[in-house]
């Protein structure tokens, strides 16, 4: 199953769409409150880094019978140093943003917590790509 | 599995008019025969329906005022609600008194056990220094929606016993150590709501409840009201000096009752079953830091709007708040309240107040199957792109997504939807007749008489 959604820069209104949709379907297909409650938490830091730190973005979601696959594809000033920025307190945030709440430099070392694999890519100048798994058994 | 809801509707006053299934917050109603029924793994008891029927077709399962006179110490456990519901020249020791006249041996409000409930909540809360927010146990209808519709909060909810079975504890304790047997003590829950009646029938966490019988507050109302009015103004009764409660447990029973009296630092006070909802979404989502506690009510108002209410909440709530300032009073001048006197059991409460942990029921899975479930998901899907979208109801179901889901799950059929059958009728794949009878299946043969002048 695959779901797309579109994340806009600075919409922090809608911040969490995605992730309340995708809350919903994994309940429907009876996976483990725990392990929802994971994916959820991953993918609602992303969303919002995406919305706070980038020019916004997309969300694709694959969901098979053993796990989920989540990519969150952003257009913005990308990491330059992405093992510096998965130290927590870390930040590569703009002060704008920093001024905003944003920015302690949890984002990416939280998503690492709640999921199985992580895979941060990035090229500065042009975006950060976050691909995500989390197995449900 | 079965799953036990207190609220039934009463086939042969249902007009089928769908208010119920419109409202429902959980889609728990489908309309078929030109009937309402309640699907009970859905029910979480909260009475939207109740309140919403237009001909009082829903009714609540409760038990025969009768059965107190089986018992010689038949004991009436009263909500403190339940005193707000009467205008200000009617006294709470009046009605404790009419209540005895009544026949109950015994009268105790179950909010005596609100400081013991407290208790058992913060020694809780001391040795689960992990779990974060703590989730109130008071109101059962929340209990179950968490159960049904937000499972990875249930290990959230205090696994504690409420006042009201605390209460019933204290009152067996008390009893026995009379020397009354067990058998001659009858138990008597005056319910303001169905989701209470459901906690004693079907108790979330425990075998069964000590409580041997539920009374609807509304009849023992109409009772209690019209025996004080038989007696006139001028009848002398004996008043109780036993009744009073101290105004924290007074207020306990209100929104924000619970949170004022909290030691958390954080803490939300929610009541509202939509405003409920929309909090668990964010907090399921960790988007809600640093929360300690949460009282969540189903009814605005929490108690004082409860479904058996007599009066406005608003009223009710004032006159509760009048009662607490004079409570207040009496305890600043030194008087001990009523609920101290349960202090002698106090550590064989709280020691007893634990039940088994809140478990998940969830009403959303599709299939316990994953990979069965995902297939079902993407059935539904595809359906949803040819329903209308408008959620019209006629199908019998409240949303387009509630209704393809029925049908995926093999619970409805897709022919149930008006749009669709004019689809196939126009590309001949289904007849005037066959249509007609689609329609009558769902919502019964009586909806059109004729044909209508203008």
């Amino acid at each position: 199953m695959h779901q797309e959604y579109t994340v806009i820069e600075g919409d922090f209104v809608n911040a969490g769409k995605a992730s309340s949709s995708v809350k919903k379907t994994l309940k429907q297909l009876n996976v483990n409150p725990q392990v929802v409650k994971r994916v959820v938490v991953a993918l609602y830091e992303a969303e919002v880094n995406a919305i706070a730190h980038a020019y916004g973005g997309k969300v694709l979601v694959d969901i098979d019978a053993d796990k989920i696959k989540m990519v969150v594809a952003d257009k913005g000033p990308g990491i330059p140093d992405i093992a510096w920025a998965m130290e927590e307190g870390h930040s590569t945030a703009r002060p704008e943003v920093r001024d905003m709440g944003f920015g302690a430099g949890m984002g990416l070392p939280n998503m690492q917590k709640n999921v199985d694999k992580l895979n941060v890519t990035s090229e500065v100048g042009v975006g950060t790509t976050v691909e995500m798994e989390v197995n449900f058994q | 599995m079965e799953f036990y809801h207190a609220l039934q509707v009463e086939e042969s006053r249902c007009i089928g008019c769908s208010r119920c299934m419109k409202i429902c917050p959980t889609e728990a109603i489908r309309i078929f025969g030109g009937k309402a029924s309640i699907q009970e793994h859905r029910c979480i008891d909260c009475g939207r329906c109740y309140e919403e029927c237009p001909a009082q077709a829903i009714s609540i399962k409760d038990d025969d005022f009768e059965a107190i006179h089986r018992y010689s110490h038949s004991v009436a456990l009263l909500p403190a609600v339940f005193m707000g519901q009467f205008p200000d020249d009617i006294s709470v020791s009046r009605v404790y008194a009419s209540l005895q006249e009544l026949g109950f041996a015994h009268v105790m409000e179950v909010e005596s056990a609100a400081m013991i409930y407290k208790d058992a909540k913060e020694k809780y809360a001391r040795e689960h220094p992990d779990v974060r927010p703590l989730i109130s146990s008071f109101c059962p209808a929340i209990v179950r929606l968490i159960q049904i519709k937000y499972p990875s909060l249930t290990e959230n909810v205090m696994p504690i016993k409420v006042p009201l079975d605390l209460s019933a504890m204290y009152a067996l304790q008390e009893l026995q150590s009379r020397g009354i047997p067990r058998e001659e003590i009858g138990l008597f829950y005056i319910t303001p709501c169905a989701a209470k009646v459901s906690a004693v029938k079907a108790p979330v966490g425990e075998e069964k409840s000590l409580i041997d019988g539920v009374i609807n507050m509304n009849l023992l109302y109409n009772r209690v009201y019209k025996h004080i009015k038989d007696q006139g103004k001028n009848h002398q009764y004996k008043p109780l000096s036993r009744q009073r409660l101290s105004a924290d447990a007074v207020l306990s029973t209100l929104t924000n009752g619970e949170r004022r009296i909290c030691t958390a630092k954080r803490s939300y006070s929610i009541d509202g079953i939509e405003n409920v909802m929309d909090f668990l979404d964010k907090l399921e989502n960790d988007e809600v830091e640093g929360v300690e506690f949460l009282e969540l009510r189903a009814c605005d108002q929490s108690c004082a709007g409860a479904l058996l209410r007599v009066d406005n909440r608003f009223l009710c709530g004032e006159r509760m708040y009048a009662r607490a300032r004079k409570a207040a009073e009496r305890e600043r001048n030194g008087e001990m309240p009523r609920d101290r006197e349960m202090d002698k059991y106090k550590d064989y409460l709280i020691d007893n107040a634990l039940v088994d942990e809140v478990q998940p029921r969830s009403m959303m899975v599709l299939d316990e199957n994953i990979a069965r479930a995902l297939e079902k998901m993407e059935k539904i899907e595809k359906m949803k792109v040819h329903l209308p979208q408008i959620d019209c109801g006629v199908c019998g179901a409240p949303t387009c997504e509630a209704f393809a889901t029925d049908v995926v799950c093999g619970q409805a059929d897709l022919h149930r939807c008006v749009f669709y059958r004019l689809h196939l009728e126009q590309a001949g794949k289904m007849t005037l007749d066959e249509g007609r009878s689609n329609m009558y299946s769902v919502w019964g043969d009586d909806r059109i008489s004729g044909e209508i002048e203008v």
